[in-house]
Formats: C-alpha cells, structure tokens, sequence
C-alpha cells in the first residue's frame, strides 16, 4: 500500500524543489529568454551558457536518480515513480520537433514560463496562460481520440 | 562559430544548473517523482484528489522564486522581444506539444537524461534540433 501523496511533508518538500528550481533558472540566467534564444543562435553571436546549465543540473540528476534506481521508497517513505515507457515513437519525436519550434520563437519552456509570471512580466504572463489552454486542448483531443474506458497515460 | 565571451557567464550557468539538479533530486529521492514541469502541470487537468496539492505546490515554487531571490539582490534582465501575438502562438504550441511527446526541457532535458533514458535523448535532440532551427530560420532567413 502506497503513501498516499497528499501529506504535509510532500507539500513541503514539493514547494522546496519548485523554489529551488526556480531560483536555479535565475542564477543561470535561463529566466531571460533573450539568454535562451543566445543559445540557440548557434550562427549568431553564440552563448554557450545553457550547455551548461543541462551540464551542470545532469551532473546533479545522474547521482540522484542512481540512487533513486535502488530505492522502492522515497526517503518520506514515498513510492519512487519512474517513467517506465521505452517506445520511441511519433509522438515523442513529433511532440519534441514541435516544442522546439515554439521554444525557438520566443526563448520560453514551462518552467522558465513560471518564474517569468512570478517576476511580473506580462509577456510571460501570456505565453503561459496559451501554453496551459495549449494543455487543455491536447487532453480534450485526447479524450476524443481515445474510448472512454482506457486509462490514460502522460 | 563566434562565441559571444561577453555575455557567456559560465559559473553561474553552472552553479544555477546545478541548483536544478539539486532540484530534481530532492524531488525525486523526498517525493518520488520526477521534476517534468509538464508532466506535473499536465496532471491538474484531470487530476487524481490525492495529486492535486503537491503538484500545485511545485508550480508555486517556481512562481515564488523571484520574490524569495528579491530578498536578496534585484532580479537579473528580462528581455523578451517577441510581440504578444508570437507569445500566444508559441505558447499554444508548446502546450500542446510537450503534453503529447510527455516532457519539456526539464522532464526530458535534465530528469530523462540524467536516467539515461533513450526517449528523453530522443526528443531532447529533437527539440534542440527544431530550436536551433528556428532561431536560425527567424534570424538569418527571414531577418528579423
């Protein structure tokens, strides 16, 4: 039986990562879409920075998800959930070929999206407000798509 | 290539990316989940009762950041160019699209990396292909 996931602790610890993730996003500069877009103007003036930020947060996550691969439980005592899919098919190509378009438009992915509603930008505020009706759409052509009765799967 | 050494800041981008990685690690080793800021945005839409709270308190994380780092010091730059009409566009398709190849940037880019999972290789190199791409199309094709 698996700790239901609505624990005090789970809330603490959820509002910890968001903050520190958040707070990532800034020292690194990624909460300035003008530093992404830098990035990926690769026959521009080219700033390599993001290579970075990835190198540097996958330096982190390899260690932490190790550990997680050998763990049933989390440390509150919390089933550790792991994607289990290995099929590479359309979808995750196709939906990742489509994200980049919309990440080279304007220099914005969802987390950053966030962080920019939390500094004030209107702008930001906007790009996020698309992205969650984006969401909204996707889970109703879904249902469409999909008989009532299959589970779905994110 | 021509690397701009002006505005390329290579330790904070380092010590902030691993801050996201410190992130991710407290999210999956306390909580067991993985830090995709679409996955766990995505899962409110239809969310299980027991679900909604920490995935709510994530998302007020990372809006919160900016004030708890005013505490400190003044926010660095935004710079956004893109006109509002861009912004809504762009938003729309990135909505729709990091729920239907399950992951962004940070679900794919950092997390599914860092599992050494083949799909996250496979659609980080897809999004940064379109990125690279775009940009490329925006700013020397078309010149704006």
């Amino acid at each position: 039986m698996n700790k239901p996931h609505n624990t005090f602790q789970a809330l603490v610890f959820s509002l910890l990562s968001g903050l520190i993730f958040g707070i990532g996003l800034i020292l690194a500069g990624m909460a300035n879409p003008a530093k992404v877009l830098a990035f990926l103007d690769l026959a521009g003036r080219w700033d390599p920075s993001l290579g970075l930020v990835m190198g540097g947060a996958i330096a982190v996550g390899v260690v932490a998800f190790a550990i997680a691969k050998k763990r049933p439980h989390s440390y509150l005592g919390f089933a550790i959930q792991l994607p289990t899919s290995r099929i590479i098919d359309k979808r995750l190509v196709f939906g990742g070929l489509v994200f980049g378009m919309g990440w080279g438009l304007v220099g914005i992915c969802p987390a950053p999206a966030f962080v920019l509603v939390g500094s004030g930008s209107d702008k930001g505020l906007i790009f996020t407000v698309f992205m969650m009706l984006g969401m909204v759409i996707f889970e109703v052509l879904e249902n469409y798509r999909k008989p009532k009765n299959t589970p779905h799967k994110s | 290539m021509l690397i701009d050494w002006n505005n390329f800041t290579p330790w904070t981008a380092l010590a902030g990316g691993a801050l996201i990685g410190l992130a991710t690690a407290i999210f999956i080793l306390f909580n067991g989940r993985i830090a995709g800021i679409t996955g766990i945005l995505g899962g409110l839409i239809k969310p299980k009762l027991q679900d909604i709270g920490w995935r709510i308190a994530f998302i007020v994380g990372l809006i919160l950041s900016p004030a708890i780092w005013k505490l400190f010091g003044s926010l660095p730059a935004i710079e956004i160019e893109a006109g509002n009409a861009l912004l809504a566009f762009a938003g729309l398709i990135v909505g729709i699209s990091t729920r239907y190849g399950s992951g962004c940037t940070s679900g794919h880019g950092v997390c599914g990396i860092s599992r050494l999972s083949p799909r996250s290789i496979i659609a980080t190199l897809a999004f940064m292909a379109t990125g690279f791409l775009t940009v490329y199309v925006v700013r020397h094709l078309l010149g704006a």
